[in-house]
């Protein structure tokens, strides 16, 4: 229902999404490949958008079931449903760029690159963890990725965004830092500081809003007064607009749209991305305060059906191409389970590393 | 080429802490300074006053009301290669940025597994004495010190203010340096060829066998003209200046509780729970047989600073509250 506010900032009009006129391509000719090869060709884009998307729900399901199993523990905060927004944005970005994140992360790290078996094995604490253990789901990081954080913190992310955003600008370096955080974060000090100070300085920051409705159980009617983030966002002086974020697509355009933009001087950008979460806000949520119905609406745009029903219309991807890719995720998470069961725990003797660069503070 | 060794000048502390950033910002492309008022205004304490017209507005960069935001992103251009210096007015308003300072600088390298280490120096006034109220005055340096993963500095001489600024630069962990308002205008003599004394160890500014006085930071003046008056008496003082919080010194505390026997703690945060507790109890646990009568504290009477002269002066320790304590713990 709140997808079809016709809410837009009138900053700018929302950027045009492929028509399917234009989008629509014969099919191509298949030629038999050997073995499961990821797509290649002219749509190869297309379906690394799929995979990238599949791989997170699967990567996901796998933790609900190693939760239910009691081997990893801690706040678990699933993504499931949202997993265009990630894929997309990233699409945009290129391996110079920044990424700072929140707590429900899993799918920002994985379509960033990070290996599913360095996150698996941060999820059972081991010393393969990408935080080696000291992280866990809310906290996941990859400097060599610039992969920052994973910050358990609502809006906690934005200030630090602001600032390797203002390194990079200050060096001449011609990089985009991006950072997603919640509809939540609104409502909190640092987004309005963080906006106010990033248009004032015009720096290279992509604002990712993924408004998924809810603050835990909060409907954004009830946390908002004013519920058009993207108008919010635009009056701090920087270009802002609304997207479907159940389009993989349609999210990819519009972060290519801003970031070009950003690259080219224009300042920071705000999207506004409307996805839904499909599970609770986390695993220790009973998830009262939504009716099912609601639920199944938005179920029927599932990011990932959506891609794919569009991708077997537009292109030749077959059964036995989704098959393939299927057995491909499955695989790949199969294998960074296995690697992260036997992965060495980090020994408690390590308990103090890292605390400071100097020795562990010993008094 | 060879030139002769210079004279050791005379200086502000306002100075002092002027040639450092000077220095810095000369030094080392990667250091900015960012902060409220730093740029055209010269810094609210006039510490960075002339800066601007030096540097220019990127590498002296005013930055808006925003506590959290300009804090935060100091810690992330660090993150992201550079070294900025983040100046915050008074340490009452850094509590607008405790998220980032706490959640971010504190815990960043650890979480990350060492991946992401946090160059970041952050600087702030504390301490009262200026009538300027409770939401001016406070001294919650000791807070910070509570927490691993930060170096907390309290520059207390010309020379620290000189010379802890590099010191703390070099230091690839996240460093807060805290200023007592009252010292701005300290004057001291600066020798010009540097110092050696790093960030680790406190310093014993007086030797004395009787007592020792355990301070830092504004105190330590007040514990040196105590140490001149006790002195007349014919009881000799030893002032350690802890100038780290964070990793505290207490090897060079419990050496001199072994030559003393007695140890007296000044400083100007409330004693509940404060940096003063800290340090007793570390006199306590180290010091214990070498102690002739308990720990005696010095602190800042139990209440919000008030305004009124003769209000803030009963409320904070002075020279004659820090001798009697000494008597107090003599006999
Ligand atoms: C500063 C702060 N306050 C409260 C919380 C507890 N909390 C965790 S997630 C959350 C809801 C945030 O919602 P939103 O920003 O919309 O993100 P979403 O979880 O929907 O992705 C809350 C209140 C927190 N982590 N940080």
């Amino acid at each position: 229902m709140l997808m079809t506010r016709e809410t837009r900032s009138r900053t700018t009009a929302e950027p045009r999404k492929p028509s399917k006129k234009t989008a629509k391509k014969p099919a191509r000719k298949k030629t038999p490949t050997a073995g499961p090869r990821p797509h290649a060709g002219p749509d190869a884009d297309r379906v690394r958008l799929l995979e990238s998307m599949l791989r997170i729900r699967r990567f996901e399901e796998r933790c609900v079931e190693l939760y239910s199993a009691a081997t990893i523990r801690g706040f678990v905060h699933l993504y499931i449903g949202e997993e265009a927004v990630a894929v997309g944005v990233n699409d945009a970005l290129g391996p110079d760029d920044s990424v700072v994140a929140t707590y429900r992360e899993h799918g920002h790290a994985l379509a960033r690159g990070v290996p599913a078996e360095a996150i698996m094995a941060e999820m059972y604490g081991r010393t393969t963890g990408c935080s080696g253990g000291r992280g866990g789901s809310m906290h996941l990081f990859d400097a060599s990725r610039r992969f920052y954080g994973g910050n358990a913190i609502v809006a906690g992310g934005l200030p630090l965004a602001a600032g390797v955003a203002l390194a990079d600008h200050m060096r001449g370096l011609d990089r985009v830092t991006c950072c997603f955080f919640g509809d939540g974060a609104f409502a909190e000090g640092e987004f309005h500081e963080t906006a106010n100070l990033a248009a004032l300085w015009r720096l290279p920051l992509l604002l990712v809003c993924e408004n998924n409705l809810y603050a835990m159980g909060t409907a954004i009617g009830r946390h908002e007064a004013q519920t058009d983030l993207a108008a919010r966002a635009g009056s701090y002086g920087m270009v802002a607009w609304a997207v479907d974020g159940m389009d993989a697509e349609a999210v990819a355009a519009s972060a290519r749209r801003a970031v070009t933009a950003i690259r080219g001087g224009a300042g920071p950008h705000f999207i506004e991305a409307r996805t839904y979460r499909f599970r609770a806000h986390s695993m220790y949520d009973p998830d009262r305060y939504r009716d099912r119905a609601e639920i199944e609406r938005w179920k029927a745009q599932d990011p990932i059906g959506l891609l794919q029903a569009r991708l077997r219309q537009e292109t030749a991807l077959d059964d036995g191409d989704l098959a393939a890719m299927e057995q491909r995720v499955l695989d790949e998470l199969e294998s960074a389970v296995a690697a992260a069961e036997a992965a060495p725990e980090e020994p408690v003797a390590d308990l103090l590393r890292h605390v400071t660069s100097r020795p562990p503070e010993v008094n | 080429m060879t030139t002769a060794p210079p004279e050791d000048a005379v200086t502000t502390y306002r100075e002092a802490m002027r040639d450092a950033l000077r220095e810095a910002l000369s030094g080392d492309e990667r250091v900015f300074l960012i902060g409220e008022d730093v740029g055209r205004y010269g810094g609210c304490f006039g510490v960075s006053l002339g800066l601007l017209e030096e540097f220019g507005p990127e590498r002296v960069r005013d930055a808006p009301l925003s506590e959290s935001a300009f804090v935060g992103a100091g810690i992330g251009a660090a993150l992201a290669g550079m070294r900025p210096i983040v100046e915050i007015m008074t340490v009452n308003f850094s509590l607008l940025a405790l998220d980032q300072i706490l959640n971010n600088a504190a815990t960043l390298l650890h979480m990350s597994n060492g991946q992401l280490p946090v160059p970041v120096v952050i600087r702030m006034t504390t301490g009262a004495g200026r009538q300027l109220a409770a939401q001016h005055s406070h001294s919650l340096e000791g807070w910070y010190a509570h927490i691993p993963g930060i170096r907390v500095l309290t520059p207390a001489t010309v020379e620290d203010a000189r010379y802890m600024l590099p010191a703390a630069l070099a230091d690839p962990d996240p460093v807060l340096i805290f200023e007592h308002g009252s010292l701005y205008n300290a004057k001291g003599a600066l020798p010009r060829s540097g110092t050696t004394a790093g960030l680790d160890r406190a310093a014993v500014r007086r030797s004395g066998t009787d007592v020792s006085l355990i301070t830092y930071g504004g105190s330590l003046p007040k514990a040196l003209s105590a140490a001149d008056a006790l002195a007349q008496e014919g009881i000799e003082a030893d002032v350690v200046d802890l100038r780290t919080l964070r990793p505290l010194d207490t090897e060079t505390v419990a050496a001199s509780a072994a030559r003393t026997h007695r140890v007296v703690v000044v400083d100007e945060a409330w004693r509940t729970g404060g940096i003063g507790a800290e340090v007793s109890a570390r006199v306590a646990e180290d010091s214990f047989y070498d102690l002739d009568s308990p720990v005696e504290r010095v602190g800042c009477a139990e209440v919000p600073i008030p305004y009124a002269r003769q209000l803030e002066e009963a409320a904070l320790p002075q020279p004659a509250d820090i001798v009697a304590a000494v008597h107090r713990a003599v006999n």
